[in-house]
């Protein structure tokens, strides 16, 4: 293990790469919490659907040549649409929360072998004129897209705490998660709150796809990668909390980068799990 | 009446003369090892092995697929081998080594297969290694990359990097640049932990030490790492003048990626197992250094079967889609493997492991990639390595200079 000084701007750049990193977890994180947290699914279909949105935009704007927005606009209704749907089946095969794991776990594999069917195994990559334009600040630069994907992440996970805190909408799925029985008795259809959340978190995984597409090379086996570490993101946030996930989020990314800067970066795994087991001993209560 | 008949004879002559000029070449093509003759007949000698056509392996494991078929059609468009025609018993592995051994044992108690021949990867090679091992079959492999591992009496490795490859190689890159005029004082050296990269990376630390290179910056880092912009603020400080990347996939190309987004580019850099094609398609990927065997153009590929060999893999993988459709290192390993098996068999008239391994031990073998011997150190001829760099947008061997392009200089900054 080396243990330098790090420079000011080391560990300035490090911060820097910790925040859009996650960013990108928040991001990856939020669909996910809010299915385990509101409906007691447990997706891991969600990291499939991230990618199957990340292979969609690529042939979208890489190789059919739509511009980035307009396959944005295609594809995020149209994954709301497949949220709906898997909703749908999920309710009329009643999955309940340990089932889910292994029901969404087959579609993951589905997906990724139709993905594989389609675009091959092997490594695709979106490449774009912004693709690694970065802006420069004194001697730190910040990446364009990360930086979008970053406030992209923050607005998104605001904005859907604020629709759970204060619209009607909002508060009827906090009531039909905590009690779905005297929910009902107050008039909350369940169901339809149920498709509309399970559809809003598959546009949330193709909103994540957008920018996993324009940041990283792609592979279907890939999908998984991220599996662990938003995981901890999640139960750290604490399930069905968008803020708590946006938080969650930066201190993994950042405790990760920084560790990678002023230690050996076999340590940074590491963080984001020793962090995860702290909180699992003193708050068991969070899953 | 008859003068028609006559130019009409000539023609035919002129016609049968060129498709028996065109079949010459033809034959010439497949290359000695491959004469032609009958169509095989009788029941095929089925080889057995697995490839990793699912998972995060798979996009190496297609490359392997395309250069076992080329050979296959090849031999069974010949006269087979021993005149019966081969069929691949392909199983897929899904980049697991766990599931590659059972797939072996499969291969040989249930589908009983008369040959073996190896998956991709050391982890699944090592697999299969101990199957082979344990039920008395020989085992030709193309990508083991920690031969001090390979202790198994059969097994052959095709990929002939060098038996004490940590010590050799390393000097081969260093003495190449500094040939070329890079004035090379210090050097970084990033790392993943992979087994296959890492005890490489550490022989480059070894012999940079020896040489008097002074290390400014040496990181591990776990395999699977997918952000890597804190070690890339970490190689912008250090500003080395080699970049040592132990990667392997798609990591190279994390790394430079996050290194232009911090307005850096190596002055030099070196990737151990990079995928071949993002890096050389990526602009950043330009001059990048890497270890190669192979690469598809004169001198190396001067042979007629090496040429056909070039000439079919780009018409098949332009044909399946591939984005870089060039042959490269692992397309001659996939071949060449099945070169080797061929050649055994043949000389030896025999299916019976024992005397195939036996015969491999005594001779050598001609392949794509050379001249193959296996009478050294757990089976380990010649260190055939060389060094290979990106340029514009191709792989293509600079040194040692022997096996250079024609025209190609190794570029320095």
């Amino acid at each position: 293990m080396s243990l330098a000084m790090p420079s000011a701007t080391l560990l300035g750049q490090s911060l820097l790469s910790g925040v859009f990193v996650g960013g990108l977890y928040a991001l990856l994180g939020l669909g996910l919490s809010l299915s385990w947290g509101y409906l007691r699914l447990i997706n891991l279909a969600h990291f499939a659907l991230a990618f199957l949105g990340a292979y969609l935009v690529l042939q979208l704007a890489g190789v059919i040549g739509l511009p980035v927005i307009a396959a944005l606009l295609i594809v995020v209704p149209a994954f709301f649409a497949l949220g709906v749907a898997m909703q749908i089946l999920f309710t009329r095969f009643a999955v309940g929360e340990f089932a889910s794991l292994l029901v969404t776990f087959g579609i993951a594999i589905i997906v990724e072998s139709a993905i594989q069917w389609f675009w091959t195994a092997d490594l695709r990559k979106f490449n774009f004129e912004f693709g690694t334009v970065s802006l420069q600040l004194g001697t730190l630069f910040i990446p364009v897209v990360e930086a979008i994907m970053f406030l992209v992440a923050a607005a998104l996970s605001i904005g859907t705490w604020a629709f759970l805190r204060f619209t009607p909408v909002g508060k009827a799925l906090r009531a039909s998660a905590e009690n779905p029985d005297i929910a009902a008795a107050f008039g909350v259809n369940h169901r339809r709150i149920a498709l509309m959340l399970s559809g809003f978190a598959a546009a949330l995984a193709a909103v994540a796809g957008v920018f996993i597409a324009m940041a990283y090379t792609l592979s279907p086996a890939q999908m998984f990668a991220w599996m662990g570490v938003v995981f901890a993101v999640v139960i750290l946030g604490g399930l069905g909390n968008p803020l708590g996930v946006l938080a969650a989020g930066l201190v993994i990314g950042v405790s990760e980068s920084l560790t990678m800067a002023v230690t050996a970066p076999t340590w940074a795994p590491l963080v984001s799990f020793a962090l995860l087991i702290m909180v699992l001993v003193l708050r068991p209560d969070r899953v | 009446m008859r003068s028609n008949t006559r130019r009409m004879s000539v023609n035919l002559l002129a016609k049968t003369r060129g498709i028996a000029a065109a079949l010459a070449l033809g034959v010439l093509a497949l290359g000695v090892s491959l004469p032609g003759g009958a169509a095989p007949s009788g029941p095929p000698i089925r080889v057995g092995g697995t490839l990793a056509l699912t998972g995060p392996l798979a996009s190496t494991s297609m490359v392997h697929k395309l250069a076992g078929e080329i050979f296959l059609e090849q031999v069974n468009k010949a006269d087979g081998m021993l005149g019966r025609p081969v069929e691949w018993v392909l199983l897929d592995d899904q980049s697991k080594p766990d599931l590659t051994r059972t797939l072996y044992d499969r291969l040989v108690t249930a589908d009983k297969v008369d040959l073996l021949i190896g998956p991709y990867a050391t982890g699944s090679i090592l697999s299969a290694m101990a199957v082979a091992e344990r039920q008395g079959k020989m085992l030709i492999h193309n990508t083991f990359g920690i031969p001090k591992l390979a202790k198994y009496a059969m097994q052959f490795p095709v990929y002939q990097f060098g038996y004490t490859a940590e010590e050799t190689f390393p000097p081969k890159l260093y003495d190449g640049l500094a040939a070329s005029g890079a004035p090379i004082k210090t050097i970084a050296i990033v790392t993943s932990k992979f087994p296959s990269v890492h005890f490489m990376s550490v022989g480059a630390r070894e012999v940079a030490k020896k040489r008097g290179l002074n290390e400014v910056l040496y990181l591990e880092f776990e395999f699977g790492n997918r952000d890597f912009g804190a070690i890339a603020a970490r190689v912008r400080d250090a500003n080395p003048d080699l970049l040592w990347m132990g990667s392997i996939g798609l990591e190279s190309n994390m790394l430079l990626e996050a290194l232009k987004k911090l307005n850096y580019t190596p002055k030099n850099h070196f990737h151990l197992y990079p995928a071949p094609a993002p890096l050389a398609l990526a602009p950043e990927g330009e001059r990048a250094l890497a270890m190669t065997l192979w690469e598809p153009h004169p001198p190396i590929t001067s042979s007629p079967t090496a040429a056909e060999f070039v000439k079919l893999y780009r018409e098949r993988a332009e044909k399946a889609k591939l984005p870089y459709p060039e042959p490269d290192m692992q397309a001659a390993l996939g071949y060449s493997q099945w070169q080797v098996l061929y050649a055994a068999v043949t000389a030896t008239k025999s299916l019976d492991d024992k005397v195939l391994a036996n015969w491999l031990r005594a001779n050598r073998v001609e392949t794509l990639l050379g001249t193959l011997r296996f009478n050294g150190p757990s089976n380990y001829g010649d260190d055939l390595s060389k060094v290979k760099q990106i340029q514009n947008h191709k792989w293509t061997t600079v040194w040692p200079k022997e096996f250079a392009a024609p025209g190609v200089k190794f570029q320095v900054p």
